[in-house]
């Protein structure tokens, strides 16, 4: 029986197998950041270990970084001392950090890709679990904990059980509006929280096919909010496209055999997946979450639900609480839902084209009176690509509020945050409550209907602006 | 980490499903570079409520939390295993857990065990009605019983999760025994793989 592609990725990582242990997989590329490291790197002092392969470990700051002033001490004392920590113990170990203000700064997820370093057929890992972004170039990528970035750092594998395989296929096209970000709303609302648990999902289809790297990344991104081990999208022509000539890309003959290595990565045609997911991409229009969960979810073009649209009584119980904590009543169309602040950023939708996408929507508009708007790019590189464009000058215009790159609103550790009640349309991945500030209420949409929910003061599309 | 074989106590019921692990441990708590301390982070924005489960002294000692299913789904903050052991527990009952938590829970001897949503709805609801209800939880048997009710429950751990448990073995000297096996590999991997050596 043929294999899937993950796990032809996974039986080419297998260091050892058998003795019923789990499968030792090598670890081809090991991203680091301050918050999920510290205690990792005191482990190893602790036992005298040093980290095997520092060339295959790269570190930045992004969690932690303000979005403002950042030629100015971190005022956060503690954020500040963490920030210091990741930079001694990165001189220590001899591992390269791109810090606050270096050109290759950026959300971990965000450079990984950039920078060439994330290529077909590796193994990624970073104690984050947003690392299934990775996936996208048909890599096996999988966020750990900090025990295991502690186990990477000093043997450069880790241990790793079995997992199932998932298919999700999107067929057809998606309609005009409808972007990524629309995609995998749709596909969470379909198989919630839990519905990935236990399985690597590889995305399929001709929707999947037809995204850029940067939307495929969006798509993969977020395989975690469906409790996915990784998610994953074979690489073509595309991937191919988006490598060459960046700076860890191979380069000349090296460049032909990794090709020749990256076509064999396909799931086999008589391959068999453990569970399978089809979705009509025809149906998929612009998504948001109503509740405070990523699987709750609606077209902005819907009404909030009762808790009486749920059959299982946990779902049921989740939902009015959800309500509750949302300060929403059921029935109440998203479009008659006021936002007072809009967040464009995080490793989900950061990237250049979703910058594009937001600035299309607003140029030439003003955002609507009191709405708090925040533009923060996912790294350096596309705060650069941004300006060269102009587009700062469109987000500015309109009166958005045009940052440094980091993790920002995503998760509120810096100082941009939520204050309590305050309701966001967010281009994150996670409306957890008090994701974004205590008591702050998320909503998570794509960039064009953030942009557009900017300037109308509500939810909206950029077609009802 | 310490030889884990048996669990005795009493549990809390967090009845709700979808406990992520910001709820576990807000971000705040994140930014600390300790290892400990984190046993004031647990639940902190739900502490604020003093109908909160956590709250009510008539758990006070528990060391098994019962919680609904999807429990530490989310961010992969291992913190979220450190503020629950620091703040007195030693497993965690859930129908299904986050991946990332589970396995997070497993490298620090906090046992995660996972049982049916019919038993777990069971158990929520005796441990409401009566919190002196004595659990025992035995790893070499993979199973829970509570004498009070007549319940003794299987559950499943993986052979080599259970084995570091009873053993109190860690991962890294585990895998240090391969440390030929990871060479050999080494010399066979790609030559185009990205490298910080090769710019
Ligand atoms: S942007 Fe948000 S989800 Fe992504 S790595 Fe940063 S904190 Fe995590």
């Amino acid at each position: 029986m043929g294999r899937t592609l993950s796990q032809k990725i996974w039986d080419h990582h297998v260091v050892r197998s058998g003795n019923d242990l789990p499968d030792l997989l090598y670890i081809d590329l090991h991203l680091i950041h301050e918050v999920t490291s510290p205690q990792a790197f005191d482990g190893l002092r602790l036992n005298g270990r040093k980290v095997r392969r520092p060339d295959l470990t790269v570190a930045t700051e992004d969690h932690n970084v303000p979005t403002e002033n950042i030629d100015q001490p971190i005022e956060d004392e503690v954020s500040l001392k963490q920030i210091q920590t990741l930079r001694n113990n990165a001189d220590e170990f001899g591992i390269t950090n791109y810090p606050m203000g270096d050109p290759n700064q950026g959300i971990v997820h965000v450079i990984g890709p950039e920078l060439g370093l994330t290529q077909p057929g590796m193994t990624v890992v970073c104690g984050d679990s947003h690392t299934s972004t990775h996936g996208a170039f048909g890599a096996l990528a999988f966020g750990i904990g900090t025990s295991e970035v502690e186990h990477v750092l000093a043997t450069q594998t880790l241990p790793q059980p079995k997992q199932e395989t998932m298919s999700i296929t999107i067929n057809g096209q998606l309609p005009s509006g409808s972007s990524a970000k629309d995609v995998v709303l749709a596909v969470l609302a379909e198989v919630g929280t839990g519905g990935g648990i236990g399985a690597i999902a590889e995305f399929r289809g001709p929707v999947v096919e037809s995204l850029s790297m940067e939307g495929r990344m969006t798509l993969c991104n977020m395989a975690i909010e469906f409790g996915a081990k990784a998610g994953l999208i074979a690489p073509d022509e595309i991937t191919y496209e988006y490598l060459k000539g960046r700076e860890h890309s191979p380069k000349d003959d090296q460049w032909q055999k990794a090709i020749r290595f990256w076509d064999g990565l396909r799931t086999d045609p008589d391959a068999v997946f453990d569970r399978e997911i089809i979705l009509d991409g025809g149906m998929i229009t612009p998504q948001v979450t109503w509740g405070t969960n990523p699987g709750q979810v609606i077209p902005v073009s819907g009404s909030v639900p009762g808790p009486d649209a749920f059959e299982d009584p946990a779902e049921q119980e989740a939902a009015q609480r959800a309500l509750d904590y949302m300060g929403l009543t059921p029935g109440t169309k998203m479009s008659d839902v006021a936002v007072d602040t809009v967040f464009i950023g995080s490793c989900t939708n950061s990237r250049i084209e979703d910058l594009r996408s937001a600035a299309e929507v607003i140029k030439g508009k003003k955002v609507a009176k009191g709405v708090r708007t925040l533009v923060v790019p996912g790294s350096r590189k596309v705060k650069e690509i941004a300006e060269e464009e102009g587009l700062h000058e469109i987000f500015l215009e309109s009166g958005f509020d045009w940052r440094e790159p980091g993790c920002s609103m995503c998760l509120a550790m810096n100082p941009d945050k939520l204050t309590v009640g305050e309701r966001s349309a967010s281009t994150s991945n996670r409306n957890f409550e008090g994701r974004q500030g205590r008591g702050g209420r998320t909503h998570l949409v794509s960039p064009r209907v953030a942009a557009a929910s900017a300037i109308a003061g509500y939810f909206a599309t950029p077609e009802e602006l | 980490m310490k030889p884990v074989t048996i669990i005795e106590g009493t549990a809390v019921p967090l009845d709700r499903s979808d406990v992520d692990t910001d709820q576990i441990i807000p971000s705040d708590w994140l930014k600390r570079v300790e290892k400990t301390g984190f046993e004031k982070g647990l639940f902190s924005e739900w502490r604020d409520d003093k109908n909160f489960i956590l709250n009510n002294e008539d758990y006070a000692g528990a060391c098994i939390l019962i919680a609904g299913p999807n429990f530490g789904t989310g961010s992969s903050r291992e913190h979220a295993v450190w503020a629950i052991q620091q703040a007195g527990f030693d497993a965690v009952i859930s129908p299904r857990f986050g991946p990332i938590f589970k396995n997070n829970a497993t490298k620090n001897g906090l046992v995660p065990i996972e049982i049916d949503s019919h038993l777990g709805n069971q158990l929520l609801h005796e441990v409401g009605q009566n919190p002196d209800l004595h659990f025992v939880i035995d790893i070499a048997q993979r199973s829970v019983e509570v004498p009070q009710l007549g319940l003794a429950i299987e559950f499943e751990l993986e052979g080599s999760v259970q084995d570091r448990f009873l053993k109190g073995l860690d991962d890294i000297s585990i895998t240090l025994n391969n440390v030929e096996a990871i060479k050999d590999f080494e010399t066979s991997r790609g030559e185009w793989l990205p490298s910080q050596n090769s710019i």
